[in-house]
């Protein structure tokens, strides 16, 4: 971090590294007999992205469509490969153009095909896609396409970074843990076993002794990575950004490691001519499979039959919860005073329920505001980067907001009664299910694991409890170290173990990253965990600290 | 008693060399017949004119009568403007005679016997995609006819056109495909090409310069784009053996003119490609406003055919291939928007003249199923709005019609117009889903018709091989020329149920009800009383004949 701190430096670094040879791609796409068109497209980042090493985006995306004989352009295919600087993904421009070259000779197309390259990876992606539809949801500056395919069918993003493969993964998870039709995946998986390519889920080899341990144990981390993933709710390919627009995508990545049998790339291109022809013949949009499945392995996947009961049974939990205390609050514990005569509770007074509910959603809110707004003035005042500061004022808002019981003590206007902890936590308790509930329904993953963590906690939380035991479990289980966790569990599973230093940086990445993809491509994690769920789980922390 | 009906049947070939490399090829066989369809006389003795169709004409008091059929969409930056424009899928056009009574019902059985007449499904035309333009589409033959009450306009964007279209297509023409031209429309080729389009144009034409009586005139045209690269096999060259497979070994024998054009203009100057055999005939003419040359093979004399007895010009390549084309007027048109709830459907009008604006007519159908937001209707060029001088707007009926829109919009030079409306999908009834729901809805072609600028015209550097004393004024010929472009059609996705599911749900609750609840309900309701068995009927008769014949009863 800190790396490219001056922004000229900067500037200048990025505008020597990423020219992408438009001229050239215009010209040999025109030489297949393509009609080639560029789309220019800028885009300031709200703060520097150290990770990629960019802030002022300009870039130009060339496509070329190859137009089916006979067909009346109303259906399309994309192949798109992103041309980014360096040796990451060099094959895969050239494999797209030796495509282009082979499907302009072949008179069976009934879509128009696209090819695309990519500028930019994912901001690129994100230009072509609204320019096409002609939308703009994160306020971009593009030039208007020119020309179109109609509707798009499918689409397969491709990345190859050496022109000899050992294996290709098949990378499903989009933006906001939207997945293709399971179909598409199974169109990839049947194609690499009738060419003979060994084909990957999550980098993992599909195994065949599913009885053993070491198989189940190999398959549950096959899915647990996808579970993390898809819970990340970022495009974890050119592809994710595909799927708002209902078109099924995936990226395929060519794998190239120290195993003896390799496949070069006539073998890779026989495999997409096989699957553009397959999906040239579809009738219909993918439809007919699973939208929502978690893939143990590429030959095997978990519908949302079987995964959902378990979400279900969590979520129970804090419905019977919820109705406890609606039995105990509808039959309060008389008191007899001294005269004999039985005295009713007062009901707690509304202001002692809204005063924790606004300010733990005020707290939401500056945590969702303040990190981008107030960078300058950190940047001014502290020794860091504009990423480090939008992250750490981030962390810095998300443990001041652990302050707030004594200051909402102090605002209320009476003590804390014993039934207005339980009104409390039975709004906190129905807002959690509401909210997990939504959450799951949209992305299963990410409303288990917010669930797992969450919904125990919401269970045993009184005032009653031991308070600095709960208050160090509260803690650990909130969502912020959740991430943390979950960052270093990622790392175990995809067997690239990080030190604690190392651990940390990347979370403080994977947090700069996650404010990024929301402002870049409307990835909603960090909305819905900065302004629903830290709120309330402030609300739960407010209830163990009640008095 | 009526003189006899004199006829007249030309054909012709056009062959232009496309600017991307690609060739296109338009046929035209024109039949004139003097006879008066509109008058009370009876037609009975048809001989060039094929009896099918002037029946139809007949029975139903056709004035004009304008189909086709197209497969493909015309790609104006690549291949200029083509000679008869046309829609992908079918399109069908008619103008009644006044003394119709019953339009929509004559329509509704004429769309029905054409459907029969040309193997196509156009009795898929009815009230639901059948518009009355008020301006669009005016009528091509003689005779002024303003109420716009007797025209329909219908488009099929989904119909596939193939041999079986074709076919009755060809029976049409006198000479069938035996002989003179149409022995080159052979379908495993005219299918194998990137473009195809067939049509049948009907309408009165004068029969003499004073327009005393009218003709009927029958043009069946067909229009075919072949693509270099797939089936050139690298090899840069063109022939008509190449193209159709067959060669040109004489003129239909009932044809008064049988001549072949191939496009040479470019050549003088560029010389992109080479011609042989080479004809010492040219023949100049206005096309689109262009000034055309043009190489003229008359095959109504030998010597055309040479010493081989057989016509087969070939073209040889030599220039590479092209660079995309500015047409004066194109247009794009595209669904914008995600989600399966509203939607915008852009048209984007280009305007590439570089000094003159002119008018365009816009006319789009759209279904009823996408509710059109008519006050979101902006019409903008340069970023400034653009106010239609004229709007004919008829909303749709749910299930009953679809949305007209015409409107007469000035195009400003060098721009882009662009028209947005927004739509919302509607939720149709289960039933109303066709067969294949996922694969999406189309929306027929946009059309625009317009008065454009001539490219004569625009020719300011006149002097140079032109007579002065032609050459003073900027407008010498057609200063404009009439045209018709058609926008892409689109396909939208509806919201559509998830049709197996409830399947499955119907199967799985009958069996539920059916088996398990049936049963229990069946034995808790049913009372159990012991019952005398009383005798069948035919043990009953039996008793009674054994009771004559005195034998103990069963």
């Amino acid at each position: 971090m800190g790396l490219l701190s001056d922004p000229n430096r900067r500037r200048a670094l990025i505008g020597m590294l990423t020219r992408m040879p438009v001229d050239w791609l215009v010209r040999t796409m025109q030489a297949r007999g393509l009609e080639v068109y560029t789309q220019r497209f800028s885009r300031k980042l709200p703060f520097p992205d150290e990770d990629k090493e960019r802030y002022m985006v300009k870039g130009t995306n060339v496509y070329g469509i190859l137009r089916a004989p006979r067909a009346p352009r109303t259906e399309a295919l994309v192949l798109s490969a992103p041309c980014s600087p360096g040796n990451e993904n060099n094959q895969a421009v050239g494999i797209l153009l030796g495509l282009a070259q082979y499907f302009r000779s072949q008179i069976y197309w009934a879509k128009d095909i696209i090819f695309l390259v990519n500028e930019h990876d994912l901001i690129g992606m994100q230009a072509w896609l609204e320019g096409y539809h002609h939308t703009n949801t994160t306020g971009m500056d593009w030039s208007p396409l020119q020309g179109r395919g109609g509707s798009i069918q499918a689409a397969l993003s491709l990345e190859l970074s050496s022109d000899v493969v050992t294996s290709l993964d098949l990378v499903l998870e989009g933006l906001n843990g939207q997945l293709p039709n399971l179909d598409l995946a199974n169109l990839f998986y049947a194609f690499c076993q009738k060419i003979g390519v060994l084909c990957t889920t999550q980098g993992k080899l599909p195994r065949n002794d599913w009885d053993t341990t070491s198989g189940y144990s190999h398959a549950v981390q096959t899915m647990m990575l996808m579970v993390l993933k898809q819970a990340s709710s970022r495009p974890w390919g050119d592809h994710g950004l595909f799927l708002r627009y209902h078109i099924e995508a995936a990226s395929i990545k060519g794998v190239n490691s120290f195993r003896p049998y390799k496949t070069d790339a006539t073998t890779v291109g026989r495999l997409l001519e096989g699957m553009y022809r397959k999906l040239n013949n579809l009738l219909e949009r993918l439809h007919q499979s699973y939208f929502f499945y978690l893939m143990p392995s590429l030959t095997r996947f978990v519908s949302i039959g079987y995964y959902m009961p378990a979400f279900g049974l969590l979520a129970l939990i804090l419905l019977l919860r919820a109705l406890d205390l609606w039995v105990q609050l509808s039959s309060p514990p008389t008191r007899t005073t001294e005269d004999g005569v039985e005295v009713v509770p007062a009901s707690p007074g509304v202001l002692s329920i809204l005063t924790p509910l606004v300010i733990s959603h005020l707290t939401g809110v500056a945590l969702y505001t303040l990190p981008v707004l107030s960078q300058e003035l950190a940047v001014e005042h502290f020794p860091v980067s504009e990423t480090e500061a939008v992250v750490l004022t981030a962390i810095a808002i998300y443990t001041a907001g652990l302050a707030l019981p004594h200051n909402t003590h102090r605002l209320l206007a009476g003590e804390g009664t014993e039934q207005g902890w339980k009104v409390l936590k039975l709004v906190a308790v129905l807002y959690l299910a509401v909210l997990l509930g939504c959450t799951a329904l949209i992305n299963f993953s990410l409303g288990f694991i917010l669930a797992l963590t969450l919904v125990p906690l919401a269970a045993f939380i009184t005032p009653h409890v031991p308070k600095t035991l709960s208050a160090v479990v509260m803690v650990i289980l909130s969502p912020g170290l959740t991430l943390l966790f979950a960052v270093f569990f990622f790392q175990e599973l995809q067997e690239t173990p990080v030190t604690l230093q190392e651990g940390w940086m990347l979370y403080l990445s994977v947090i700069s990253q996650g404010i990024l993809d929301h402002a870049l491509y409307g990835s909603l994690l960090y909305p819905l965990a900065a302004l629903l769920v830290y709120p309330c789980w402030l609300l739960f922390w407010n209830i163990l600290f009640w008095k | 008693c009526a003189r006899a009906p004199m006829y007249d049947f030309q054909e012709e070939l056009v062959i232009r060399p496309l600017h991307s490399g690609d060739i296109y090829a338009s046929f035209q066989f024109r039949t004139v017949w003097d006879a008066d369809f509109m008058g009370d006389q009876k037609v009975s003795h048809y001989r060039l004119f094929p009896k099918s169709l002037g029946q139809v004409i007949t029975k139903f008091s056709v004035r004009e009568l304008h189909i086709s059929f197209t497969q493909g969409y015309w790609r104006t930056m690549q291949w200029g403007q083509p000679y008869l424009p046309s829609p992908p899928g079918a399109e069908l056009w008619v103008w009644f005679q006044d003394t119709v009574t019953d339009v929509d019902g004559t329509w509704k059985e004429l769309t029905n016997v054409l459907s029969g007449i040309f193997c196509a499904s156009l009795n898929f035309i009815d009230s639901t995609n059948t518009v009355q333009p008020s301006a669009s589409f005016k009528p091509l033959g003689i005779g002024n006819v303003t109420d716009h009450s007797f025209l329909r306009y219908a488009t099929l964007p989904r119909e596939i056109v193939c041999t079986e279209n074709l076919t009755p297509w060809k029976k049409l023409l006198p000479c069938g495909s035996k002989a003179g031209l149409s022995v080159l429309l052979k379908s495993e080729k005219l299918f194998h090409s990137t473009f195809h389009s067939q049509a049948v144009h009907v309408r009165p034409v004068c029969q003499d310069p004073q327009c005393r009586t009218t003709s009927m005139e029958l043009r069946q045209t067909l229009n075919v784009v072949f693509d270099l690269h797939t089936s050139g096999q690298g090899k840069r060259e063109w022939s008509l053996f190449k193209m159709f497979s067959r060669t040109l070994t004489e003129a239909c024998p009932l044809a008064s003119s049988s001549k072949v054009y191939v496009d040479v203009t470019d050549n003088p100057q560029v010389r992109p490609f080479e011609l042989s055999p080479a004809t010492p005939l040219l023949t100049q003419a206005v096309v689109l406003g262009d000034r055309r040359t043009y190489s003229v093979y008359d095959l109504t004399q030998q010597a055309s055919f040479g010493s081989s007895r057989s016509l087969n010009m070939l073209l040889r390549w030599k220039a590479a291939d092209g660079e995309m084309l500015r047409p004066l007027l194109h247009s794009e048109r595209y669904v914008a928007g995600y989600g399966l709830q509203a939607g915008e459907i852009h048209t984007l009008i280009y305007n590439h003249h570089p000094y003159r604006a002119f008018p365009v007519l816009l006319l789009s159908a759209v279904p009823w199923y996408l509710r059109l937001y008519i006050h979101t209707l902006t019409v903008s060029s340069k970023g400034k709005d653009n106010r239609p001088s004229y709007i004919h707007y008829q909303p749709s009926k749910d299930r009953e019609r679809p949305h007209l829109l015409e409107m007469l919009l000035q195009l400003p030079p060098n721009s882009v117009t662009e028209v947005t409306v927004e739509f919302e999908r509607a939720l149709l009834k289960w039933t109303e889903y066709t067969p294949d729901p996922n694969h999406g809805f189309y929306v027929g072609s946009s059309v625009i018709s317009a008065l454009v600028p001539s490219v004569v015209a625009m020719d300011t550097n006149s002097t140079l091989d032109r007579p002065l004393f032609s050459s003073f004024f900027p407008c010498k010929e057609e200063a404009s020329y009439f045209m018709r472009v058609y926008t892409e059609p689109l396909l939208v996705n509806l919201p559509t149920p998830d049709f197996s599911m409830p399947y499955n749900v119907i199967c799985l609750t009958c069996t539920v009800v059916a088996v398990g609840y049936g049963s229990l309900y069946n034995l808790l309701t049913r009372t159990f009383q012991v019952d005398e068995p009383s005798p069948g009927l035919a043990k009953r008769i039996a008793n009674v004949i054994r009771r004559f014949r005195g034998v103990p009863l069963l």
